[in-house]
């Protein structure tokens, strides 16, 4: 991908840029495009009504025309509130989720960044995400505010336990932390996805097959956790503290925030198809492969990627019409009680199968 | 070669700018915050140096957990109790000898040491080799380590608790 662009622009700096910048464009606001409108229409139905109806056939250009009133719309700032700080918060919680998109392997033509810590990179580069939402919760000089980055920052860093030691168990399995190897050891069949016992053999996939669903459910619920979706939207939760950390934050600010809790979404939905799902790989084989035609086998695998990761992001809005909130004390002990216990006996299980 | 130059100057000056503002920032909120920016120019630093691990742990360890545990505790008094905490300058005159000594030092050892110097490759990842060590050769510190680390958080643990009697 990376020579491809260097052979297009003729310099390796633009080159550089212009791969940093794809998946902004090619994923994430298409992406957002779609999900936010999707939400909606899927809410509605779920509740048995029609949701945006006016704009365009069955209200499809809906969300175009909010993003016209978003860029309108007054930039208000409160005179109480830390300036800098305010102004800076959107764009690290931002930085944060894009940042984590570097890592992942779109397709076998662009893999992104290929280094060999791309697991690690991934968990550690969410807490910026942490950092800006304490700095916009705080900044706002707002009791709420600063109660839902609180909320947040601890639901944030609790259920980052039980997903960091699912991530070790996935380590362990496949003995690499870069993600394109991961996906290259599942690659062929759907049988050979980690979900199904990756790509081991005989008596230890039987035996793999159930604890890799456990560990899948765990980390699904607290990637959920992480990412303040309902039910554990508690941060935000808006019959309590307005709207969280970013109750302030008004136009295009706002829709930083909006952004980054959908590109958030994403990014945890195509690390759950990395680690257990085949991550770009074809559960059927190409067709590209069939006819001979070597150019449609990446375009396919992009194709597969993206309906896998998005087919999670579906699940976490289905579960948000679905599920009422937990409360405060519940959250932690889904979170202490139930998953970190389950996730370290996952890890001690599956590290005993792979010593057989 | 000097596309490197120009990304090490950007994280170097990072590093400096951000720790000058997190010394003389009146706000100490300020300060913290700042002091992200700091640790993200020296794991950028790490990055350009080849050890790619030491830079993600970098930003897990600093800002994922010891920024974050520093900003509650900061917001938490700061913000519930109403106790302005603020930050200034005291004792410059002597502050400045101290530094002045302390450069001199730094300056005197570093150009007075023979370094060792030879050609070496990078190697593409460093986690390899971290990790046969840490299981090989530092085992037995490695799991005083994890000892220590674990006595830590029942400390934490039981003086939280002990509050309930």
């Amino acid at each position: 991908m990376y020579n491809f662009l260097i052979d297009i622009f003729g310099s390796p700096v633009i080159a550089f840029f212009v791969a940093a910048a794809l998946p902004l464009f090619l994923f994430i606001l298409p992406y957002a495009l779609i999900a936010v409108l999707a939400e909606r229409k899927v809410s509605a139905h779920m509740q048995d009504r029609l949701g945006p109806m006016r704009t365009g056939y069955h209200g499809i250009f809906q969300t175009v025309a909010d993003i016209l009133k978003l860029i309108q719309k007054e930039d208000i700032t409160a005179n109480s509130i830390d300036r800098t700080l305010f102004n800076f918060a959107p764009y690290l919680v931002f930085i944060g989720s894009f940042a984590a998109f570097a890592v992942l392997p779109f397709s076998s033509f662009f893999v992104g960044s290929s280094i060999d810590i791309g697991l690690f990179y991934f968990l550690a580069i969410s807490s910026l995400v942490v950092a800006g939402i304490l700095m916009g919760g705080w900044s706002s000089n707002n009791k709420y505010s600063l109660l839902g980055a609180m909320r947040s920052v601890s639901q944030i860093i609790s259920y980052e336990i039980p997903t960091a030691i699912v991530v070790l168990t996935m380590v362990m399995l496949t003995s690499t932390l870069n993600l394109d190897t991961i996906t290259n050891q599942q690659t062929a069949y759907f049988w050979n996805w980690n979900i199904l016992g990756g790509a081991a053999t005989g008596i230890a996939k039987f035996l793999l097959i159930p604890l890799m669903f456990a560990a899948f459910i765990i980390i699904f619920i607290s990637t959920l956790a992480e990412v303040n979706r309902t039910p554990f939207d508690i941060p935000e939760a808006e019959s309590e503290l307005v709207s969280g950390f970013f109750t302030e934050y008004t136009g295009m600010k706002f829709a930083m925030f909006f952004l980054a809790e959908y590109a958030n979404m994403l990014a945890v939905s195509f690390l759950i198809t990395v680690l257990f799902f085949g991550g770009y790989h074809s559960p059927f084989g190409y067709l590209g492969n069939s006819l001979g035609i070597e150019w449609l086998v990446p375009i396919e695998q992009g194709v597969w990627f993206a309906t896998k990761g998005l087919t999670f992001v579906l699940v976490q809005m289905w579960l948000r019409w679905t599920l009422p909130r937990l409360r405060v004390d519940q959250l932690m002990t889904v979170c202490w009680k139930y998953l970190i216990p389950y996730s370290v006996a996952i890890l001690l299980l599956v590290g005993f199968i792979t010593l057989i | 070669m000097e596309l490197y130059d120009i990304i090490f100057y950007l994280f170097a000056a990072i590093t400096i700018v951000s720790g000058i503002v997190v010394v003389n920032a009146k706000n100490i909120v300020h300060s913290a915050f700042s002091l992200l920016l700091t640790f993200f120019g020296v794991s950028g630093i790490y990055v350009l140096l080849g050890a790619d691990f030491l830079a993600i742990v970098q930003i897990m360890v600093y800002v994922g957990g010891i920024l974050i545990l520093l900003l509650f505790g900061v917001m938490l008094t700061n913000k519930i109790t109403d106790v302005e905490i603020r930050s200034g300058s005291f004792q410059v005159f002597p502050a400045i000898i101290g530094l002045a000594a302390f450069a001199a030092i730094l300056f005197g050892v570093m150009t007075s040491t023979n370094w060792k110097t030879e050609s070496f490759e990078i190697p593409a990842t460093t986690t390899f080799q971290l990790g046969r060590l840490l299981i090989s050769e530092y085992a037995l510190v490695f799991e005083l380590l994890g000892i220590l680390l674990l006595v830590a958080l029942i400390g934490a643990a039981s003086i939280a608790r002990r509050d309930k009697e």
